[in-house]
């Protein structure tokens, strides 16, 4: 650990808006592609689903 | 050996498999990410020259990594697909080419964030960061000419040709800092000599790039599970899946 303080870690030397903007975006960006990702197959399995049991896809 | 990895060019086999491997991925990356934020953040010390914003470079240059592998990636499984008909491979093309794109993207930010405090400017037009936004432009590309096309044959064809003809850019972008004289540094990590940097900022750099291979092989493969339910939604086999809920008051 080389940081003696959570304020010092928090400031990152005085470069805190470099590089949180950059781990922020990063874990933003691919927090929206999971959620993306996990909404497209729900829709998915969604439609799936109606169109096997319509009145004419029934066996 | 062969005969039986040709099962897996099958949607219908693949995709289960996928979704098995699924889990596994997504928790390599969590751990990968943990280990790598741990290393980068909390141990590894402030740089002499670059103070503490060099550590941009854990998500930086594992972003900028992915980016041209994914690419490299999707423009072999489009070479397979033109050259042996297989449909899975167009899947995989398609599914890499968003992720891709977003590694492009943070690479492209972060860079620019480093970009600031260190040259004080957040863009210049040299070779690296030109061929880089390149590379961005190729996959929204290949994605775009895609979506425009309406026969899903016509349209795997066609984007595989564009990102055939788009790799030239990728060893462009790898040896721009070597061919121009470039704002960029040079390559820190390098197959051919020992790294330029301290142990402990390399191995956070090393960790973060793991995380951002699993990452991306676990988010390709959760995109091309859906893009193979799309593709086959009328297949037999999809109806069997457990996967889809049939909705109560049909049963």
């Amino acid at each position: 650990m080389i940081w003696s303080s959570a304020t010092e870690f928090f400031a990152m030397g005085g470069y805190a808006v470099y590089v949180w903007g950059s781990y922020g975006v990063a874990a933003c960006l691919l927090a929206a592609e999971l959620w993306l990702l996990a909404r497209r197959r729900r829709t998915l399995l969604r439609r799936l689903g109606r169109n096997f049991t319509a009145p004419d896809r029934r066996p | 050996m062969a005969a039986g990895l040709w099962r897996f060019a099958s949607p219908q086999v693949f995709y289960p498999l996928a979704g098995r491997m699924l889990p596994w991925f997504f928790g390599a990356a969590v751990m990968f990410a943990l280990a790598g934020l741990y290393v980068g953040l909390l141990v590894a010390p402030t740089d002499f020259q670059q103070g503490d914003a060099y550590r941009i470079i854990f998500v930086h240059v594992p972003a900028a990594w992915m980016s041209m592998f994914i690419y490299l990636v999707m423009a072999f499984w489009c070479a397979v697909g033109l050259a042996m008909n297989t449909r899975l491979s167009f899947m995989m093309a398609l599914a890499l080419a968003p992720t891709g794109a977003l590694m492009t993207c943070l690479a492209l930010w972060t860079g620019s964030l480093w970009g600031k405090p260190t040259w004080g400017t957040w863009w210049v037009w040299d070779a690296r960061l030109t061929s880089e936004l390149i590379l961005l432009f190729l996959y929204i590309g290949f994605l775009s000419l895609h979506a425009a096309i309406d026969d899903m044959r016509r349209a795997d064809k066609a984007a595989a040709v564009l990102a055939l003809v788009g790799v030239v850019n990728v060893p462009i972008i790898y040896f721009s800092v070597k061919w121009w004289n470039t704002l960029h540094q040079g390559a820190s990590v390098s197959l051919t000599r020992a790294p330029s940097m301290a142990a402990t900022m390399l191995s956070g750099m090393l960790l973060m790039a793991l995380a951002a291979w699993m990452y991306s092989i676990a988010a390709s493969l959760m995109r091309v599970r859906a893009i193979i339910l799309e593709r086959e939604a009328e297949a037999d086999w999809v109806r069997a899946l457990g996967d889809v809920p049939v909705p109560r008051a049909s049963r």
